[in-house]
């Protein structure tokens, strides 16, 4: 299973590195949007203030358009179908594409912290290094597995554009929480202490343990048909 | 006339609970206990009316505003009851032995009842929290996290919408109904959390009175008239997408055979 999902996860990341589409289009889209978060609050403070939850906006948004993108290479050729006459594993497909994805999303995540650092004049800082990586970490693995399982659902069916926002949007709100205080904690944002941030990451931590069990079991299910 | 009109009489288990009339005689989804449970209802709900409306008394404080938790109360509770049918249903179609469409159907019906109730629960709550309050909305945990199993529910709606046979239907939709029971503790227990490191007073304690005599009465009338409607809803509207099934699985059938008896007149 695992030999499989490796195996996966690596063709979706050649894929990924030989289109382009990842940093060519999704990552100047995440930029945009952090761009436009600063039109919307106008006023230095606030920003540098709310940079973190900004950030893992910034991360939702685009993890949106990444699942749509991975489960889109899948369908378009009825990949999806070739490897399921394959015999392969559902439970492989299912961690091999979350694997890839949360490659995908770690780079775009710490693109986005650190242009929060360049725009929002958000402070970085060493006593903190090791929360943000952790946190960072955990709400990947819950990014990807959940994006993966919602995106398999959505993937192939008419109408997955809209669908797949309503799904997953709900799913991931304790993502948003956590991984947010989690990151102000890390990087001190309101004055909030680095050991403030690990209940947090023990948050994204039951999540990422719930959605990676009931995934891969749910996964086979939601993708036969 | 030679041949007589055909029609198609079998009538699977499948589509019916009660074994009844064959598909295209099919009138109503009503049978007397239906109809003992709608009366039952029509009933109870006077009956809450007249106690929520007039006999119970005001509250010391909230004054004529605690009227509308005889709705709230009653409401949350058929949405809690209706999510919860729905998740027992979505695993029984799921359990290979107890499979059938029928639980599919039920654990349809009931979200959508579920949803309905949900909305008008949030209404109902908002005017309440205006008046009792001063504000439509408060991000209590309990609040925000009933919105989001409001919304969860409308997702399940939309998967269940999104075509196919209705064995993929069912099965999509089951694993989607098992998953929100998996997020729903989830997001409440992560918003308490956000909440609690606001420290926000949380309003829900205010809520904790002790209720007497003729409230606790009219909230128990509610309970009761509230969970007659839902059943009396969730028989009907599981009738009805039996009926559907039906309609989409023997529709074309049914109009290729009447075209071919008119070819035979």
């Amino acid at each position: 299973m695992l030999r499989v999902a490796r195996l996966l996860a690596a063709k979706d990341l050649r894929i990924e590195a030989r289109s382009r589409i990842v940093t060519n289009q999704v990552l100047p889209f995440a930029a945009i949007v952090m761009v436009m978060f600063a039109f919307a609050l106008n006023s230095d403070a606030v920003v540098s203030r709310v940079a973190p939850g900004l950030v893992w906006l910034a991360t939702l948004f685009s993890l949106l358009v990444l699942v749509q993108r991975a489960f889109a290479i899948e369908s378009a050729d009825g990949a999806t179908d070739a490897l399921r006459a394959a015999g392969v594993d559902p439970a492989g497909i299912f961690l091999g594409k979350a694997m890839a994805l949360a490659v995908q999303l770690a780079v775009l995540e710490i693109v986005l912290l650190l242009s929060a650092v360049v725009l929002y004049r958000a402070q970085l800082r060493l006593s903190g290094v090791v929360l943000l990586v952790t946190t960072l970490v955990a709400a990947t693995c819950g990014l990807a597995l959940v994006g993966t399982l919602y995106g398999g659902l959505a993937a192939g069916v008419r109408g997955r554009e809209t669908l797949l926002p309503l799904l997953l949007l709900p799913v991931v709100a304790p993502v948003l929480i956590g991984a947010t205080r989690a990151t102000e904690a890390a990087l001190g944002t309101g004055g909030a202490a680095v050991a403030d941030g690990w209940p947090w990451v023990g948050l994204l931590a039951v999540f990422v343990a719930l959605f990676g069990v009931g995934g891969t079991l749910a996964f086979g299910p939601l993708i036969e048909e | 006339m030679a041949t007589p009109k055909t029609q198609i009489t079998d009538s699977p288990a499948e589509y019916s609970d009660t074994k009844r009339a064959p598909l295209g005689r099919v009138r109503s989804t009503g049978t007397p206990f239906t109809r003992t449970i709608g009366i039952a209802t029509i009933v109870s709900m006077a009956t809450l009316a007249v106690f929520g409306l007039v006999l119970s008394p005001a509250d010391v404080r909230q004054g004529d505003s605690v009227r509308i938790l005889y709705i709230h109360v009653g409401t949350v509770w058929i949405a809690y009851v209706a999510f919860t049918v729905t998740a027992v249903s979505s695993a029984a179609y799921l359990w290979k032995r107890t499979r059938s469409l029928t639980w599919d159907r039920f654990a349809g019906a009931s979200a959508e009842i579920g949803v309905l109730f949900m909305a008008l629960t949030l209404f109902a709550g908002s005017l309440w929290g205006r008046l009792s309050w001063g504000k439509f909305w408060v991000w209590d945990a309990r609040v925000t996290s009933t919105a989001f199993m409001f919304i969860t529910y409308i997702g399940y709606l939309a998967v269940r919408g999104l075509g196919g046979s209705h064995q993929q239907r069912a099965k999509r939709s089951a694993v989607v109904a098992l998953l929100a029971v998996l997020q729903i503790p989830l997001v409440h227990f992560s918003v308490k959390l956000w909440r609690g490191l606001h420290q926000d007073s949380s309003v829900a304690d205010r809520t904790h009175v002790t209720l007497q005599g003729l409230m606790l009465f009219s909230l128990f009338v509610s309970l009761i008239a509230f969970s007659l409607l839902y059943l009396w809803l969730l028989i009907h509207r599981q009738r009805v997408l039996a009926m559907q099934d039906a309609l989409d699985d023997k529709g074309l059938d049914y109009a290729l055979q009447q075209r071919r008896d008119e070819g035979d007149l």
